[in-house]
């Protein structure tokens, strides 16, 4: 490994986490903008034009608010809950191929932090950790309603795991790869595993949904139940971190599912375009379907009312799951029976 | 039984069809629906730019009146403050000396009046009560404070002042209290 790689993965590392921080910063103000649409309202306007400081605002406010630990809390535990969850959400954004690779310098540069041949296994792993953050931090808060929230976060977080890993199957089966660099690859133009595997997207999506934490899925932090679920004891910025990391967790989701099923930076047409120019032109196709995926979630969490929690287990357990190992087999088959290998 | 309105809904708790149960169609129409009300006229009010239009009979801010020579019509009795149901309103009454008939128009008057606006419900008793038609409320709005003690408003913010008669003719004028 050279100085020179260490440097571009080092810049690209930052853009990253700029563009990470600074889209989950805007998804709020977004998020309260398009409650406010879908309610006849006008939302926040008042910051800036449009209230478009509105983020700024928040995270000042955040900053000033009292820093609480309560008395009985485990201090180290309950400091490290917010910190986990963050780590967690922004860590899953090193496999994400952002792009093709591009020409500068006389090099060629990999949009892409580090291309792991078990990409899709890594995102797995770290979003599943992720509900460590949760689980700690209501552990840690000793509070019963924290603890209610954290033991729901992690209930559903296994039961939607398995049916979200079942889907993965089907499509590591359709490219032959668990790399994510690979799977974009092969869903060349307007090649996307969307049109071969909708059902698969739909349980992915709902999953992606409950392992968000997003409404029609947010249980854990349920006001109406839970006062804020696992994040109850929390003020100031270490509140401020685990909302935060629902949104760069958003985002990153909603990147995963347009890599696996829409097929990332590819888009139609994408063949008259070669060198730089393709290589932005994919860049902002990818940003433009992750985009339309927040702003899906968001469109959902306002339009659908809250699960009961036996009815979430339920679904998981009784619907998407059978339903995702159907797929699973019949996609196996198919492939199978094409490739000859009856 | 038959119903008298139209308006009777049978509920009923048959079981779901599969259409029903899949779930996907109605999560579809309700994101239509959403997605209608994106685009749909906002009902905002941009509140210091732009007012509302206050009903004829809206009751906010309470005003003491003066009479036509300029001189306190409260005269310390009390009603009102039995009145209120939010025992909202203390007063201290005074004699009214030789020299003060200009100011006074009883010879009781209030020395001081407080009505605690965090308390006061709005609800116009005192109004109803107040036998010299001293008290009003006034279709202006009770202004926000960053303190409790801020609230308590005296004679000072509630007298009307000489220069600045408050005009309470368009609550008065709706026939609630008769005519004035
Ligand atoms: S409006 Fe009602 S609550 Fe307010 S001071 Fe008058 S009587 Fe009391
Ligand atoms: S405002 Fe009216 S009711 Fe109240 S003390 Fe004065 S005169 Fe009496």
């Amino acid at each position: 490994m050279d100085t020179g790689m260490l440097i571009e993965k080092f810049i690209l590392v930052v853009i990253i986490f700029l563009i990470s921080l600074g889209i989950a910063a805007y998804s709020t103000y977004f998020e309260r903008k398009l409650a406010a649409w879908i309610q006849d309202r006008v939302g926040p306007d008042r910051a800036g034009k449009f209230g478009l400081l509105q983020p700024i605002a928040d995270g000042v406010k955040m900053f000033f608010k009292e820093d609480f630990i309560p008395k009985n809390s485990d201090r180290w535990l309950f400091i490290m809950g917010p910190g986990i969850s963050m780590f967690t959400a922004l860590i899953t954004s090193a496999i994400i191929p952002w792009g093709p690779n591009i020409q500068a310098f006389g090099r060629t540069i990999e949009l892409q932090v580090a291309d792991f041949n078990i990409g899709i296994l890594f995102i797995f792993g770290v979003v599943s950790l992720g509900v460590y953050g949760i689980m700690i931090g209501g552990w840690a808060s000793n509070n019963k309603y924290s603890l209610f929230g954290a033991i729901r976060a992690s209930s559903q977080m296994i039961s939607y795991e398995l049916a979200m890993g079942i889907t993965l199957i089907t499509i590591i089966l359709m490219s032959g790869s668990l790399s994510l660099s690979e799977i974009v690859d092969k869903q060349h133009g307007m090649n996307w595993n969307i049109f071969y595997q909708p059902i698969a997207f739909i349980i992915f999506f709902v999953c992606s949904l409950a392992e968000t934490n997003r409404a029609p899925f947010d249980l854990p932090e349920c006001e109406s139940e839970l006062i804020g679920g696992y994040h109850t004891e929390y003020s100031s910025m270490k509140l401020g971190l685990f909302l935060f990391s629902e949104y760069v967790s958003m985002f990153i989701s909603a990147a995963v599912i347009s890599i696996l099923f829409f097929g990332g930076y590819n888009f139609p047409g994408m063949d008259n375009f070669s060198g730089n120019t393709l290589a932005l032109l994919c860049v902002l196709a990818f940003f433009a379907k992750i985009f339309m995926f927040i702003f899906i979630f968001m469109w959902i969490r306002w339009t659908i009312p809250r699960f009961r929690f036996d009815q979430l287990m339920h679904l998981g357990w009784k619907t998407l799951i059978p339903l995702s190992i159907i797929n699973m087999l019949v996609t196996g088959i198919v492939i199978a029976f094409y490739q000859g290998w009856f | 039984m038959e119903s008298l309105t139209n308006r009777k809904i049978v509920v009923s708790d048959k079981p779901m069809t599969f259409i029903e149960k899949l779930y996907i169609p109605a999560i579809l129409s309700g994101m239509w629906i959403t997605l209608k009300h994106m685009f749909s006229k906002r009902k905002t009010i941009k509140y210091p730019e732009e007012q509302r239009v206050f009903a004829p009979v809206y009751r906010g801010m309470h005003v003491l009146k003066r009479d036509e020579q300029g001189r306190e019509n409260c005269t310390a009795c009390g009603l009102c403050a039995v009145a209120c149901p939010a025992e909202a309103i203390t007063m201290i009454a005074a004699e009214r000396e030789k020299g003060e008939e200009h100011l006074f128009r009883e010879e009781k008057y209030a020395e001081t009046y407080e009505i605690n606006m965090l308390r006061c419900i709005f609800c116009g008793l005192c109004e109803e009560a107040c036998p010299k038609e001293a008290i009003f409320l006034t279709d202006r709005i009770v202004p926000t404070e960053y303190e409790r003690a801020d609230f308590i408003y005296g004679k000072d913010v509630l007298v009307e002042a000489l220069e600045n008669r408050i005009d309470i003719t368009k609550r008065q004028a709706t026939g609630k209290r008769g005519s004035i």
